[in-house]
This record gives structure tokens, sequence and C-alpha cells, in this order.
């Protein structure tokens, strides 16, 4: 268990001073020699039964601040804990490489994989080096290639989606912003190998759709996937950003949320206390699906698959149709 | 010499007072042009050639051969599938934007003909709640997608719209997702797809199928981007370089084909159809329809 976190949620400071008072207690009986064993089986037993009391019961909001937090595993943590053999391939081959978007070719337990994911920074100097995992339009053109070189050698994709958006600035507009995300769009609905989505913290919006189509979508549990951030949103509806909380709870962007509206396909469970209690963990858990689905997908032929995927996101949204046609359903779940 | 500042509550034009509707101002140089006059123009004004919004139907009118739309889905309405509140329920903005327009959502869709050429279009509206892309806009435009594909029609795509529609979540992103999905297939079966993007063609909405048209038609000066320009000063803590995201900026960083006056667009879009699905085709697209049933 890591106990040295950069932040601390309001939320979780219950958790951390028990278990900072466990370990007083332990340190204590060590350097007295005294048995306070029983006493430190209890405050563990609390601390975890607080810990499942409190994690029962997230908001919106909090679980929008767990995925955003600091300590959190990031792609190129789950990839040191997925992938052997990983090799990073930079550059989209017409402008520059873009640190906010990692693709490359690897290994997960025998079978060939191409990875590419947002990447954010821990620190201030990686933050500013990955640009907070805002990527810029050479990102996604650097996502496409590698996807086009998975094709070509039929490596099926994986994609880790966390990002607080794409970047907006006058460059990434000068050099096709739109373009390119749409482009990916278009690319990932026909490249003909499986393609798995891990949405490991932030979703907003276009940003993260831009690598997010695929043939299954899988949700980390405290993670948030929406059409915009929880403060545009309240930007927006009540001109003030710290209203975000409240728009968090009107736009059902949770795990749960999003399985009932049909985007995603499965919530993959994180270690108690969140993803960031435990990188290595999380990570095996996550291993453990990808590789289920891999194997599930690799068994459809390439036309099933391409018409799977283009009916998945076919039936996704929400209409009434008062003259069904008879491949269109009345009404979308 | 503050004597020479104009001041406030003064002006030196006499405000002329306009008789409702018969007469309109051009918002860009403030011209009064008389209503039926600049419907005649196509909503463009005869002397700094701006070109007003306009909505659907008007479009449809400018674009189309005369009577030759017929719409398809018409009926399919929208829900609220968040429950989605605000200041107002989406439910509610949902009713009183069908009252206010006439229209169920934001699209209108129909088979029509330019120049007698047979097409699919779909024309968004941005009265309708900013032209935003929710689930019935998207599901609008997969359908005229397939439509298209399956009749092996070419495709025109109208854009205009602030982008993917706020009050359905996720839901709304999707359609980003769906109709590109779907222009994939189209793609792949070599069917022209034209898109054209008017003021404004904004977020989601350029982030999906405004952009993946094999040409892209924009109007003179329309808004066009990915990001909000509010958003991005914020973010950048610059102000922006004159005539950004624009249609001529657009076209300068090599994203639109052509920029092309409304009135000259019916035009345009024949010529292109012309050379890339020339009619004489039309027999041998019907065999091949026939082979595919």
């Amino acid at each position: 268990m890591r106990k040295n976190f950069k932040m601390i949620l309001e939320f979780e400071k219950p958790i951390i001073e028990l278990e900072k008072k466990i370990t007083e207690m332990e340190d204590y009986a060590r350097d007295t020699g005294l048995d306070l064993s029983e006493d430190i089986k209890r405050l563990s037993r609390k601390a975890q039964s607080l810990q499942k009391e409190i994690y029962s019961k997230l908001t919106p909001w909090q679980r929008v601040q767990l995925a955003r937090h600091p300590d959190r595993p990031y792609t190129l943590d789950y990839i040191k804990y997925i992938v052997t053999d990983f090799l990073e391939l930079h550059g989209d081959r017409y402008f520059a490489d873009d640190p906010a978007i990692i693709a490359g070719i690897g290994m997960i337990n025998g079978e060939r994989v191409a990875i590419v994911g947002h990447q954010k920074g821990r620190d201030v100097k990686e933050n500013l080096f990955r640009n907070f995992g805002m990527a810029h339009p050479e990102g996604y053109r650097k996502a496409r290639r590698v996807m086009n070189l998975a094709a070509k050698f039929d490596l099926p994709i994986i994609s880790f989606l966390d990002t607080p958006g794409a970047y907006p600035g006058i460059g990434a507009e000068e050099r096709g912003q739109a373009e390119a995300i749409a482009k990916n769009l278009l690319e990932m609905s026909h490249l003909p190998v499986p393609i798995i989505i891990a949405i490991i913290g932030e979703g907003a919006s276009g940003g993260a759709l831009g690598i997010g189509v695929g043939d299954v979508i899988l949700m980390m549990e405290n993670c948030w996937y929406s059409v915009i951030s929880p403060e545009g949103c309240a930007a927006i509806l009540w001109r003030d950003n710290a209203k975000a909380p409240q728009a968090a709870e009107v736009m059902k962007l949770t795990a749960s949320d999003l399985l009932e509206l049909n985007i995603i396909d499965k919530i993959i469970k994180e270690p108690q206390g969140g993803a960031h209690w435990d990188h290595e963990q999380s990570a095996s858990i996550l291993k453990k699906h990808l590789l289920e689905e891999i194997h599930v997908l690799k068994q459809l032929d390439v036309k099933e698959l391409l018409q799977k995927r283009v009916e998945k996101f076919s039936q996704m949204g929400y209409w009434v149709d008062p003259e069904p046609k008879k491949r269109s359903k009345r009404k979308s779940k | 010499m503050d004597w020479f500042k104009k001041k406030k509550g003064i002006s030196t034009i006499e405000k002329k007072a306009l008789p409702d509707g018969l007469w309109i101002k051009c918002e860009s140089c403030g011209e009064i042009i008389y209503r039926n006059q600049l419907k005649s123009r196509m909503h463009v004004c005869p002397k700094c050639n701006y070109h007003f919004r306009v909505n659907s139907w008007e479009y449809i009118s400018y674009l189309f051969d005369e009577k030759s739309f017929a719409e398809f889905n018409a009926d399919i309405q929208p829900g609220d599938p968040l429950k989605f509140k605000d200041k107002k329920r989406y439910s509610d903005r949902l009713k009183d934007a069908q009252k206010a327009t006439g229209l169920n959502d934001a699209v209108v869709t129909g088979i029509a003909t330019i120049n007698g050429q047979q097409v699919i279009a779909a024309v968004m509206d941005f009265t309708f709640i900013g032209g935003s892309m929710g689930s019935v806009v998207g599901e609008k435009i997969a359908r005229a997608i397939d439509k298209s594909r399956e009749e092996r029609v070419p495709l025109i795509i109208v854009s205009s719209s602030g982008g993917a529609r706020m009050m359905e979540g996720a839901l709304s992103l999707m359609q980003l997702a769906k109709t590109s999905a779907k222009l994939s297939q189209l793609s792949d079966e070599g069917i022209p797809f034209i898109s054209i993007l008017t003021d404004p063609t904004t977020g989601g909405t350029t982030a999906s199928f405004a952009m993946l048209g094999d040409i892209h038609i924009a109007e003179p000066d329309a808004l066009i981007g990915f990001a909000g320009q509010r958003v991005i000063k914020q973010t950048i803590g610059q102000d922006l370089p004159p005539g950004f995201q624009r249609a001529e900026f657009l076209k300068k960083h090599g994203f639109i084909d052509i920029i092309v006056n409304r009135r000259e667009m019916r035009e345009t879009v024949s010529k292109i159809l012309t050379i890339l699905w020339p009619q004489k085709s039309a027999a041998g697209e019907q065999k091949k329809k026939e082979n595919k049933e």
C-alpha cells in the first residue's frame, strides 16, 4: 500500500489519518517492545471498513476528483506493469512528436499489441512536457499512424484514455485539431484489427474520443467520460466554473451512468481506495480484462468485427422513432 | 482633445425606424436592406457580401432545385435521457425550440436534386439550440449516410452548429463516432460526400463529419474551428489573431478546398458532382445496386 501521496482528497483524509495512527502504533510497539497487535488489528479493520463505507457512496464529483488524482496510474504506468518489450514510437511524420500521446508496440503475455494513450505528467516539469495530457493534432496523427501500422501487421490495438481535453490553442487550430480527431474517428471505425478502449482517468470530449473508437470499451471504476468537463459545463450553464460539482451531478458521467446508457461495456474494479492506492494491482486487474477481450475479439473474422463495431456506435443515443424501419429500433436503449 | 471622442447617447446618424419585418439591417455593414431583396439574394448582403445565417428550410430552398426536396425521417423525436436540468429542464428547452422553429430537432434530411442530379442531403439548423448535435441529429445524419450508401447517391451535408449538445452528455459525444463510422462505410463504397461548412461550424460537428468530406466547401467568413475562442483566449492568455478560425484562415491552412459565395453554391456543387459522379453513370450505378440486391 502506498502512503506518500502527492495530494490527499478531502474525503480521503479520515482514512489517511487512521493509516497514520496505525503506522505510529507499529513504530511505538517496535521501539518499546509492547504488544499492541490486537489494537493495531482492530484499527486496521476499522480503516478498511471506513474506506469501504466512504467509497461505497462517492458522489459524481468525488469520482471526478479521483479520476484526476495526481497519484493515479497513467498510461505509461499501465504499460510498465502490463506490456513487456514496449517500444515507444515517435512522431506523426508530418510536423512533430506530441508527448501528450504515447504510441508504441509491445507484448502482453505473448500477444503482440500496439498501444496508444494520453499521457499526463506527475509534476510541473513533466506536465509542461506532456502538456497536461492535452494533445495537439500531431498526437492524434501519431496515434493514427501507429494504429495503421498495427493494422498492417495484424496487431490488436489497446488505447488508454486519460485527458482533460484536446489542447485549445492557436497552433492546434491552425494545424487542424478538428480534422485530426475526425480522421481518427473515421479510421478507427474500419481498421481491420481488434481495438480495445480502456478509460483510465479523464475522458473529456472529442479529445478523448479521438483515440476512443473501438470494439470494446472498458472503464475503470473512478473515471469520468462526457461531452465536456464539469467546469466547462458549469461555465456555460451557470457562468461559474465553481459550480462544477453540481454540473457533475447532472452530466451522468460516471462509469455506472455510462454502463446504463450503453456507452461502455464493462466497469473495471479498482483496488480499494482507488487506483492510486496500488498501481500494480490496478494494472494486473486491467491486464486480465484486456487479455480476455483480445482473445474473444481475435476469434471474429474481420468482416464481422467491423460490422459489429459500426453497429455498436450506431445504437448509441436516445431518440423516439414513430415509424420504425425494419432495421432500426423504435427506441434506442 | 476629448471633443473628438464620440459621446455616449449622441448619435450622428439619425436612427431609422424600421417598419417591422419589411426591412433588415446587415449585421456586418449596417446597410438597410429590403427583406424581399435579401431573400432573392439568398440572404447575402448586396453591399458587403455578408452571409446572413439562415435556417435549414431557407438553405434548402437556396441550394436545391425548386420543389425537389423530399424530407425523410422527419418525425424522429428527441428525448431527455439524462433528465437534464440546469435553470430550465432540457425537455422544456426542446419543447420551446420545437415551437419556435417548427422543427423536431436541429437537422433536416431528405432527397433532392441539384441541377437535376440526385443527392441525399442533411441540412443543419442553427436556430434549434444552436444547431447542436444530440442523439436525433446524429441518428438522422447516420440514416442519411446509410441511404446515400444504399441508393448510391452522393451525400451533401450543410453544417451550421455549435458542436455536440451538452444536455445529452456522453450520448451526444458518441454521435461523433456514429456519424464518422457511417462515413467510413460510405467512403469504402466510393460514393462522394460534399461537406458545406457555414457560419458557424465548431466543436464536435467540425471534429466529425464536417471535416470528413471528399470536398470541403465553406461560405465566406464562416466561423469554423474546434475549440471556442473564449476558451482558447483563456488558455493561452493572449488575443487571437484577426481572422482566426474564419473560412479564409482554414483555407490558408489547408483544411478547406474552396470558399464559395452562397449565390454560386448550387452551380459549384453541380460542377463537382458532374465531374466526380457523372449522370451518365446513373445506369451503371443502378446495375451495381441491383447486383448488390
